[in-house]
This record gives C-alpha cells, sequence and structure tokens, in this order.
C-alpha cells in the first residue's frame, strides 16, 4: 500500500496493477481516490474542531448498521411494538449491545452535528464560498431532527407516545390547514398503529435515504471549493510551482491518519456510554419510556429528548400556541441565514473584535440554557428564565447584521498559523 | 547516522505503524461484527417455540394419521394397520433405498424395515425431499398399477411407501426425513428430541 | 481560552442543579436502597419473595425463567421445585394466573408487569411503596400508600409488616396550612421486626433491579475489554499519526 502511495501518478506494475487499470478503463477509480483523498489538500493547521464532521459520518453508519439488524426483529405494530423491544434486549442474542449502539448513537449524532455547527460558527466557515455547504448542512440538519422524532416513536413507551402526542399537536396551531396537517400526519384521528407504522416507515426509508444523499451531496459541495481552517484563510490563493497549495497537506494519509486518533477517542467516549452508562441518568434512555403507552394515563412530567430542548424551552416560552409554534419554527429555521445574517469581512473568530466573541459566547451559554430548561416544569422562575434567554437566542441572529459590521477586526494573515 | 539513515528508519517505522493500525482496526472491525452475525441465530423465543412437542397417541386409530407441528414443520404421525405392515416388504424392489443407507434422514433407532422405534407407529416429517412440498395420504393400494400404499406428492409427482421410502424414477432423491423422538409412554411420544428426561 | 473556562463552569453549574435526591411524582421523598446485583443470595430470596407474594397478580412476561436460574446459580430441580408454580418449561416467561380482565373489574386497574419497574420507577420508589401502607378508613383495601396515594393495590405483605398508621402534623403559615407527613407507627405487629422486614423488601427489590435488566452485570465486563482495546489501538493510532505528519512544517 505504501508503494503504490509514493509512486501516485505513475501506474503500479503486476496483477495487482493490472487489475486496477482494468477498473479504471471503465469506472473512475483511481482519478476519484485522487480528487477526493490523496489529491485533495485541505489546511495543515486543522485543530480539534475539525474532526466532528467525520465523527458524524462515523455516527451515520453505527446507527445505519445497527438500525438494520434492529429492524429485522423489531415489530411496527402498537400492539408489539414495546414487546418487540424488550424481545431484542432479553431474547435475541447480542440484541441488547445492539439496541443500547442505536439508542446511545441518536444521543451523540446530536452531540457531533451541534459540535459540526459550531466550529462553523467559530470559523466562519459558512460564509462564501461556502454558503451552498451551510444550507444543505441546515437540510441534514433538519431531516436528522425529523428522523429523531419518528425513531422516539417506535419502542411505544410512554414518552414515546405522550411525546409524539404534543409535537404533532403543534402543528394544528397553524391557521387553516393546522387540523387537516396533523389528522394527515396522524393517519388517523389520535396517535394510534396507523402512526406507528407510517412512522416506522419514514425513520427506516425515507428520511434515512434522503440523509445519505444529502451527506453526499454536503461532501461534494465542500471539496469543490475546499476546506475552511481556523484561520479563515482562503489556501487555494497561494499555490506553489506545481499547483498545491503551500499550507495544505493531502487529506491521504494526513487528515485520514489525524481523524483516526479523534475517531478512537470518540469510540472511546462513546463504547463508555454503550457500556456503562446507555440511560444517562433517564437522558438517553428517559425512564418513563420503560412503561408501555398507556393512552388514558398521561406521564406527570413530558419532555422530548435532551436534544430537542433548546427550541422546545422557546415554544413553551410564548404564552400563545399560534406563536408559540411561529417563534419554535423560527428558532430551528434562523440559522439557515447565518451567511447572509454575518456581515463581517472576516471568517475566524481569531481575527474578530470583542463584539462578536462576547455575541458567540451569550449564545453558546443562551442554547444550553434553554436547552437545560425545556427539561424542567414550566412553572415559576423557569418561565421568566425561559423567556429571557429566548429574547438573547433571537437576538444573537437579528442583531447579526449590525454588531458583526461595526466589529473592529483584526488584520488577517497571509499564511495559516501552524506550530508543527 | 546520516540523513539517509534517519530517512530509511523513518519509512520502515511508518510501513510498520501503518501495517500495526491496519491489523488492529481489522481485527477490531473482525470482533465488532461478532454480535451482528451472531443476532442472526435463533433467539431465545425461537429456541424456547422450537422445543420438543408431545403427541398423545391413545385416540389414533389404526389406519389413521394425524398432522403435527414441530418447529414449524409438519410431521406425519401415523399408525399402521396390519394390513399395511404386511404390504411393506411387497413394493422393496421399487426404492431407490430400501436399507435407508443414506443417514441423513434418519436416527439410527429408525434405520430398519419399518424406519421407526416401533413397528406400528411411522413418525416421519410431511415434507417431499425433491423440493419440500407436503405430500398427500394415498394409503389404498392399487395392486394393478403395483401401488402397495404410501405417500404421493402432487408438485412433481414423486412417490415413498408406508414407511416413507422413496420410489425409484421419480424427482425425489431420498427417503422421508424421520425427526428424532421417542416414547415417553407407550401412549406419548415426544418429537424433537430422542435423550434424557423432558 | 476564557470562553472555554466559561462554558466549563456553565456545565457545572448545570451539573449541580440537576444532581437531586429522588423524589417520587407528587414530591414524596424516597428511602434509599442499595442495588446490590453480585448477591446471589439476596437475589435469591428476592426472586422467592416475588414469586411467593407478587406473581399472584403482577406478571414479569419479558422474563423467562431460564434466565433467573442461570444467574442465580440454581440447579433445574431448584428452579422448578421453588419458583415455577404456573409454568412447566423452564423456558417460560413469569406469567400470572390472574386473568387481566377480571383484575381490572376488582381492582379498577390490572396490576402492572413487574419486568421493567426498577427501570421506569427506579430501586428507591418500589422499596418506599412496599414499606408504605398504612390503614386508611376510607380505603376499599383498607389502606392507602405514602408513595402513591389512592392505589388499588392491597397490604399483600401484612403478615410480615403488620399495619402502621401515618402520621401527619400541620403547620401554619401566612393563613396557609399544610399538612406534612410526619412517620409511621406500627399500630398492628407482623410476623417481621422492621429490620428483617426492611431487608425482605431490599431483597425483592434487588431482584426486581436485576430482572428490569438482567444483562447488566455482562455488559459492564465487556465494556472493560473494548476499552482496553481501544486504549490500545489509540496509542498506535496517535503514533501512526505523529509519524506521518513529521514531514509537515
Amino acid at each position: 500500500m505504501a508503494r503504490v502511495e509514493a509512486e501516485v501518478g505513475k501506474r503500479p506494475e503486476g496483477v495487482w496493477g493490472g487489475l486496477i487499470k482494468w477498473i479504471d478503463d471503465r469506472f473512475p477509480m483511481t482519478e476519484t481516490l485522487k480528487y477526493h483523498a490523496t489529491e485533495y489538500y485541505a489546511s495543515k493547521n486543522f485543530n480539534w474542531w475539525y474532526v466532528f464532521g467525520v465523527l458524524a459520518f462515523v455516527v451515520l453508519a453505527i446507527q445505519l448498521i445497527s438500525g438494520i439488524f434492529l429492524t429485522m426483529n423489531y415489530k411496527p405494530a402498537a400492539v408489539d411494538a414495546f414487546a418487540s423491544v424488550e424481545y431484542i434486549m432479553r431474547d435475541v442474542e447480542w440484541g441488547w449491545l445492539i439496541r443500547y449502539l442505536h439508542s446511545t448513537g441518536a444521543s451523540f449524532f446530536f452531540i457531533v452535528v451541534y459540535l459540526h455547527m459550531f466550529r462553523a460558527m467559530l470559523y466562519g466557515s459558512y460564509k462564501k464560498p461556502r454558503e451552498l455547504i451551510w444550507l444543505i448542512g441546515m437540510m441534514i440538519f433538519f431531516v436528522l431532527m425529523a428522523e429523531g422524532f419518528a425513531g422516539y416513536l417506535l419502542p411505544w413507551g410512554q414518552m414515546s407516545y405522550w411525546g409524539a402526542q404534543v409535537i404533532i399537536s403543534l402543528f394544528g396551531a397553524i391557521p387553516v390547514v393546522g387540523d387537516f396537517l396533523v389528522e394527515t400526519i396522524r393517519g388517523d384521528y389520535s396517535i394510534s398503529d396507523i402512526t406507528l407504522n407510517r412512522f416506522f416507515a419514514l425513520h427506516v426509508i425515507v428520511l434515512p435515504l434522503t440523509l445519505i444523499g444529502l451527506v453526499f451531496v454536503h461532501i461534494v459541495a465542500l471539496h469543490e471549493v475546499g476546506s475552511n481552517n481556523p484561520d479563515g484563510i482562503e489556501i487555494k490563493k497561494n499555490k506553489d510551482a506545481s499547483g498545491k497549495p503551500v499550507d495544505g497537506v493531502a487529506f491521504h494519509p494526513y487528515h485520514t491518519t489525524k481523524d483516526l486518533v479523534a475517531i478512537i477517542v470518540f469510540l472511546m467516549l462513546f463504547f463508555a456510554v454503550v457500556f456503562f452508562a446507555p440511560d444517562m441518568g433517564g437522558m438517553f434512555l428517559e425512564h418513563a419510556n420503560f412503561e408501555p403507552a398507556n393512552m388514558t394515563a398521561t406521564p406527570e412530567h413530558i419532555a422530548p429528548v435532551w436534544y430537542y430542548t433548546p427550541y422546545y424551552a422557546i415554544l413553551r416560552a410564548v404564552p400563545d400556541k399560534l406563536w408559540g409554534f411561529i417563534l419554535f419554527a423560527l428558532s430551528v429555521l434562523l440559522p439557515v441565514f447565518l451567511p447572509w445574517l454575518d456581515r463581517s469581512r472576516v471568517k475566524s473568530i481569531r481575527y474578530r473584535g470583542w463584539m462578536y466573541k462576547t455575541a458567540l459566547t451569550t449564545f453558546v451559554i443562551t442554547f444550553i440554557t434553554l436547552g437545560w430548561l425545556g427539561l424542567q416544569p414550566a412553572t415559576g422562575t423557569y418561565v421568566l428564565l425561559a423567556r429571557i434567554f429566548s429574547v438573547l437566542y433571537f437576538a444573537f441572529f437579528l442583531l447579526m447584521p449590525y454588531y458583526t459590521a461595526k466589529d473592529k477586526t483584526k488584520p488577517v494573515p497571509e499564511r495559516v498559523v501552524y506550530h508543527g | 547516522m546520516t540523513d539517509d539513515d534517519v530517512d530509511r528508519i523513518d519509512r520502515n517505522r511508518r510501513h510498520f505503524l501503518t501495517v500495526a493500525t491496519v491489523v488492529t482496526g481489522a481485527a477490531g472491525a473482525g470482533l465488532a461484527s461478532i454480535p451482528f452475525l451472531a443476532s442472526l441465530r435463533p433467539s431465545a423465543r425461537a429456541q424456547a417455540l422450537g422445543a420438543p412437542v408431545e403427541v398423545p397417541l391413545g385416540s389414533i386409530q389404526p389406519g389413521e394419521m394425524v398432522r403435527v407441528l414441530w418447529r414449524g414443520r409438519l410431521v406425519f404421525v401415523l399408525r399402521r394397520d396390519e394390513g399395511m405392515l404386511a404390504r411393506l416388504p411387497e413394493t422393496i424392489g421399487e426404492l431407490r433405498d430400501p436399507d435407508s443407507a443414506v443417514v441423513d434422514q434418519q436416527p439410527d433407532y429408525a434405520a430398519n424395515e419399518t424406519r421407526s422405534i416401533k413397528p406400528e407407529w411411522l413418525i416421519i416429517e410431511g415434507s417431499c425431499t425433491h423440493l419440500g412440498c407436503a405430500p398427500l395420504e394415498d394409503f389404498d393400494p392399487r395392486p394393478v398399477e403395483g401401488w402397495g400404499g404410501g405417500f404421493f406428492c402432487p408438485c412433481h409427482g414423486s412417490k415413498f411407501d408406508l414407511a416413507g421410502r422413496v420410489y425409484k424414477a421419480v424427482p425425489a432423491p431420498t427417503n422421508m426425513r424421520v425427526p428424532p423422538h421417542r416414547f415417553v409412554r407407550d401412549d406419548l411420544i415426544l418429537i424433537g428430541q430422542d435423550t434424557g428426561a423432558a | 481560552m476564557g470562553r472555554f473556562k466559561m462554558i466549563a463552569r456553565l456545565f457545572a453549574i448545570v451539573a449541580l442543579l440537576t444532581a437531586s435526591q429522588s423524589f417520587a411524582a407528587g414530591g414524596a421523598a424516597l428511602d434509599h436502597v442499595e442495588f446490590d446485583p453480585g448477591n446471589k443470595a439476596s437475589l435469591q430470596r428476592g426472586a422467592r419473595n416475588f414469586m411467593n407474594y407478587c406473581s399472584g397478580c403482577h406478571s414479569a412476561k419479558y422474563v423467562r425463567f431460564k434466565t433467573i436460574g442461570k444467574y442465580l446459580e440454581l440447579s433445574e430441580e431448584q428452579l422448578i421445585d421453588n419458583l415455577m408454580f404456573n409454568a412447566e418449561k423452564t423456558f417460560d416467561t413469569i406469567n400470572t394466573a390472574m386473568p387481566a380482565d377480571s383484575a381490572k373489574r376488582w381492582f379498577g386497574t390490572a396490576p402492572p408487569d413487574m419486568s421493567l419497574m426498577a427501570r421506569a420507577k427506579g430501586a428507591d420508589y418500589i422499596y418506599s411503596f412496599l414499606r408504605g401502607f398504612y390503614l386508611s378508613a376510607d380505603s376499599p383495601t383498607g389502606v392507602d400508600n405514602r408513595v402513591l396515594g389512592g392505589t388499588s393495590m392491597p397490604h399483600v405483605l401484612w403478615e410480615l409488616q403488620g399495619f402502621q398508621k401515618a402520621l401527619f402534623s400541620e403547620h401554619t403559615e401566612d393563613g396557609v396550612t399544610t399538612h406534612s407527613f410526619d412517620g409511621f407507627e406500627l399500630v398492628i405487629d407482623g410476623s417481621m421486626d422492621s429490620e428483617d422486614f426492611d431487608d425482605f423488601v431490599a431483597d425483592t427489590v434487588n431482584f426486581l433491579a436485576y430482572i428490569a435488566e438482567p444483562i447488566r452485570s455482562e455488559r459492564r465486563k465487556l465494556g472493560v475489554w473494548v476499552l482496553m482495546f481501544l486504549i490500545f489501538f489509540w496509542i498506535l493510532s496517535v503514533m501512526l499519526k505523529k509519524q506521518i505528519w513529521k514531514d509537515v512544517k
């Protein structure tokens, strides 16, 4: 393998070389490998914020594989679903592990994706010419939220049922078409076996296929313009005599070997949870969901899974059903506009002024606090706090054209900052 | 050390580390695949449902056959009457495997002239050894045709005698299978188990 | 790195805020019981308790006798003789003989299945519940429960614990009168003193916690091996990365 790498550009000899040539004459294999890996140049100064893209890919693979094996034993009917999950946990050989991989993977998917999005906010990765990558990424985020929502109904526990009941009813807030929409989504007059079956189809086929397609397009768009970096410099502007960016290193073997370290660290954290704390104190596998769905008894405390809670907190903060829905939808949609809200001449936070740094820090605190508030009951001081932080959340986006234009930036260097 | 020496050590080390990492990764991937592949095995519930089946014999008349399911498969329990037992040796010449030489098709205790533990009771899987259709009962002898009675498969015309032995010149290659079984008492058999206690 | 310190501090605050004593829904403070999955003797007693006192009404329909027998290190005879009353085969699940619709008629609601109760409500809840029955003249069963007020479950362990009554005290503050629970007082003795009864319930809860996730000890053991493998793999990958990146200036 090492020898083939060293002689990139020269056709390797022998039987192996002959096979490669036969394929290359009929399929752009070596060409694709070169374009996307061995001759794709990315900046040498990537820090650890840059691993979350490949980690998202790893989690996607874990979800797909564990999901396929779960589908072999899960029964998508209201009368069987809950029991089939226990069947997987107890009777199917290694079923418990496959189930925990999938439930832990769901939570880790959102951890990784939120950190991946945050990286873009740190280094301006959504700015020109990468707006389309960001838009596709936001679409992936929406599909992922839908995928998690559909998946959560499947165990048919108390939280599955009542959580779905609450969230689907939300759409009833839309004037004129609301009730029609709700009935159409449900396929019935209340959440039932019919809803379960179609959410199964969504979760297992429709949304995964869409997700895979979007991820593919996301990476193609990235490779078209090249990756950003922590200094926000376009490395393609500075090329050497042979046309290679002076600040770039080939994706393979440099970033592949670096990503491998990150992947293994990730797997250590991931498996630590899978084997030692799959419930995560009720955050990853909620207590109420160990009771089968009971249409006559709502649990005392309904909350969506932790990764939806920031948006849920905003929804509940508004004392009006329709406006709550609108602001909730807006809070999810606003990040889409970041490439155009952000007026800074500079991409990376390293060269931005105090205004943006303050705004971003506040945003992080706001997002986490809203998430925590979404888990609490909507009473007393919590309501006031949720309202304050909701305002802060919207302020981050809506005031951005102002504070990013006015912010005093530092001069951006010609070459990336790399300390070896 | 010269620059070349350093280079060579580096390249060797690089090669060693690459191989070591790839091998470890492959080993990890291999180990990780075990739970997934193992999950395809029959689960505890399948094993529970695939447990041996008891069949009481008291109400079965001579010449009568009952059908039972074991592991989702059809099993015939036939109480052969004296006439049937007498006719068994008559058609031996027509059979492909009269001595049950193909050992996979029956346990040791059924490798005899009646292919059973007790001559009266034939316990046999109701599955044609050609492609798996369920053969039909055809117990009445038709001496004109040389038919002593047995089973007839409607799918492709295979024929078996009253001990489930396959005729020559039919698509089915082997005798019908005898499942493991034992007599718990004279009037009670257990299909699916031939040793030890229940 | 100022912003990261801030975020780290925030996490710490959030963590502290969410860590709290367990409370039942409705606010009853729960007594704590330690989950002791390695104590096979306790689990055996718990299994016996469950089959003798609970399985008449409550099923544990996802649990197979065979699984329990293996983990509790019981022989097949011990399993059949001591734990299997209605079941025939060891691979049968723990079902209750009480028909669900009759149960609903008699109690108003069918006694819930116990397979996952410890994961749904927690061991502390069940421990406090089973010890929390008190005499109540208004109830059709003659008792109420401080953890789940209005429960239709009778005090099935009355022969062991006896009967207790609940003491309430009144506090009036700013014109608002609140009743608070002040403990129990035993009025009719059972066959066990309170310490023995607590142990009896603790064993039972231990068993329930075990059946909620029988694979728990095995998954933790396996986890150690997986992490050890990953540490080894990680070391190799770091060495490889450093080697490859040596020529980057």
